[in-house]
């Protein structure tokens, strides 16, 4: 999921200080010949910002993720579904918690990761700008977001940094239990009353073309990630992913007995790929500046969460100092 | 009237091990539910996680108890409609779970409160003639130890901390002492369950409890409150203002649709 940076214009700014071209030259060699690159390799400065931009985006937006879900911990409508929802929001800390330690083995830390989030010098995937409405969301968004996040990520488990391409393998398998989870709500409701059909429609129809935004724009308008392609971090390109994604997904949508909201998407007998309608590209730039229906509520409970809890990091700060000086004092006696 | 698990040599009022199994059950789902709310706001990540953990543990207790329970009653109610249909009355969980969350001290307070006097709750329940409870105690005990060592830790870093979490921590402290007597409280049924070995006498936790409490209370530099009037109702089902909001939010998709499967 959340592999937006690859499309952020500072990652062209590829350039290797003179004097380290030699040094280039072999790691790029070693990337060629699909070596991985471990913390304390020697890698361009630019390698390091772009994979510290990416990895800390895609923690932010395991973190911020857990909003919109979390709308409907309270509300999950069984013991079942509200124990596997909130198993879910778990996980997806985790990976955050988990992507802030390999983004930290760059030499960044995770206090600042967070800074930049609630300040908003950091990303996190635009898809979490729209609101969950009705139950039917919990499962669209297994469905469809943790879906495209898989076909983003799957990639990734192969990128050219070891740390990420190792924790993208443990994000993945989650994440496709994620997948089925919410593909098993929307097939539960899908099976049940007319009211609960359409409720699922409904859901669909709001987040089919955000998923299918979420690969980023055409590989025509995005030029800006052949460095990353270059450097094995990104491995397949938007409008591939994008295809994939949603050959995979328009039979499990006609499985469940549901539309697609794309009046233009028919399969193709030759190609063997479903062709879809014209992506409102516009509404996609409005949720990435800042114009979605909940990027200020998103980041005000981010904010909320950390104001609140300051006293608490503090306390536990002060505590872990009066310990050490008890400690040293108990040493010295 | 004897549930199918019961040493069958006990006259078991099935009434009495049915409100028994809600007691436990709801205060499990009660208590988990409102560690869900923290999922995405705690203070730190790694407390998103803790937090989330420790409600999944408690809500798979409430749906072991509340399973037992309407097999016990007999009306085949399941878990969900015990849990999804009742009305706030006929709730039975201690008042102190549906208290709101507060802030992050009134909920730790909470959590180590409630754990030091269900971990060795638990433990003796494990020799319960009830076979389906003892089960259900063996897997919460284990769980429970980390809830008591979890909140515990965080009761003494809170305590011990700046004046202000200091000052946070003695306040939920004080606000919360008055629901612990419930958690020791028995009435006639209850009495019935213990002599029958069916339910374990609170009584008998009391010292391992205020063990736990003084010495937690004492690391973490807190004062323990004293001990005056005692609120009441999880017996009675005669609640605080705060659960029947906690259910209308909880219910709402229920009972909005009901009958439906999800």
């Amino acid at each position: 999921m959340y592999t937006q940076a690859l499309n952020d214009p500072a990652n062209k700014a590829a350039t290797v200080a003179e004097g380290e071209e030699e040094q280039n030259v072999r790691f790029m060699a070693r990337i060629d010949a699909d070596e991985k690159i471990e913390p304390n390799d020697w890698m361009p400065d630019s390698y390091r910002k772009t994979l510290i931009r990416q990895i800390s985006q895609h923690a932010n937006s395991e973190i911020i993720g857990m909003l919109p879900e979390g709308n409907w911990n309270t509300r999950a409508p069984t013991l079942r579904r509200k124990a596997t929802l909130l198993a879910k929001i778990q996980d997806e800390g985790g990976h955050g918690l988990y992507l802030y330690s390999a983004a930290e083995t760059l030499g960044i830390s995770r206090e600042e990761m967070e800074h930049q989030l609630i300040t908003g010098k950091a990303r996190y995937s635009s898809i979490f700008n729209y609101p969950t409405l009705s139950w039917a969301d919990i499962g669209t968004i297994g469905w469809l977001v943790d879906g495209a996040a898989i076909m983003n990520q799957i990639p990734l488990c192969r990128c050219s940094f070891g740390p990420y391409a190792r924790a993208m393998v443990r994000v993945c398998k989650e994440e496709s239990f994620h997948q089925r989870q919410g593909y098993e709500i929307l097939l539960a409701l899908c099976n049940g009353s007319d009211e609960q059909k359409a409720m699922a429609q409904e859901s669909i129809n709001r987040w089919w073309w955000p998923s299918i935004m979420m690969f980023g724009p055409h590989d025509t308008d995005s030029t800006h990630s052949d460095q990353s392609m270059a450097w094995k971090i990104k491995r397949i390109s938007n409008d591939d992913l994008r295809q994939k994604f949603i050959d995979a997904t328009v039979p499990q949508a006609h499985f469940l007995g549901l539309e697609i909201p794309d009046p233009d998407m028919k399969f193709n007998q030759e190609t063997g790929h479903w062709e879809f309608g014209k992506i409102d590209w516009d509404e996609f730039k409005q949720v990435l500046a800042g114009n979605g229906p909940c990027n200020r509520e998103r980041l005000a409970a981010r904010t909320k969460a950390f104001e609140d809890g300051k006293w608490v990091q503090e306390a536990a700060l002060a505590h872990a100092k009066k310990q050490a000086a008890r400690a040293a004092n108990k040493e010295a006696a | 009237m004897l549930a199918a698990n019961v040493d069958e040599t006990l006259e078991i009022d099935r009434e009495a091990l049915f409100q028994l199994a809600l007691r436990l059950g709801d205060t499990s789902l009660i208590l988990g539910h409102r560690l869900s709310e923290w999922a995405g706001h705690a203070p730190i990540l790694d407390e998103d996680i803790a937090l989330s953990n420790l409600g999944l543990d408690l809500i798979g207790q409430a749906r072991s108890f509340l399973t037992y329970a309407g097999e016990v009653e007999g009306r085949g109610r399941d878990e969900d409609q015990l849990a999804y249909m009742r009305n706030a009355p006929e709730y039975r969980n201690l008042l102190m779970v549906e208290l709101p969350r507060g802030d992050f001290a009134f909920t730790m307070v909470r959590q180590f409160l409630f754990s030091a006097f269900q971990l060795p709750f638990y433990q003796q329940m494990m020799q319960s003639r009830d076979k389906t409870l003892a089960a259900i105690a063996a897997k919460a005990e284990k769980e429970m130890a980390y809830h008591l060592r979890h909140s515990s830790q965080w009761v003494v870093r809170l305590g011990d901390g700046t004046k202000e979490s200091h000052e946070r921590t003695q306040n939920a402290l004080n606000s919360l002492w008055t629901y612990t007597g419930e958690m020791f409280e028995t009435d006639a049924s209850l009495k019935a369950l213990i002599e029958a070995g069916i339910y374990c006498d609170p009584a008998s936790i009391r010292e391992t409890w205020n063990k736990s409490v003084d010495d937690v209370l004492q690391q973490a530099t807190l004062t323990r409150p004293e001990t005056g009037w005692m609120q009441s109702g999880a017996l009675t089902g005669r609640h605080s203002e705060h659960l029947s909001h906690l259910l209308a939010e909880m219910q709402s998709v229920q009972r909005a649709y009901p009958g439906l499967k999800w």
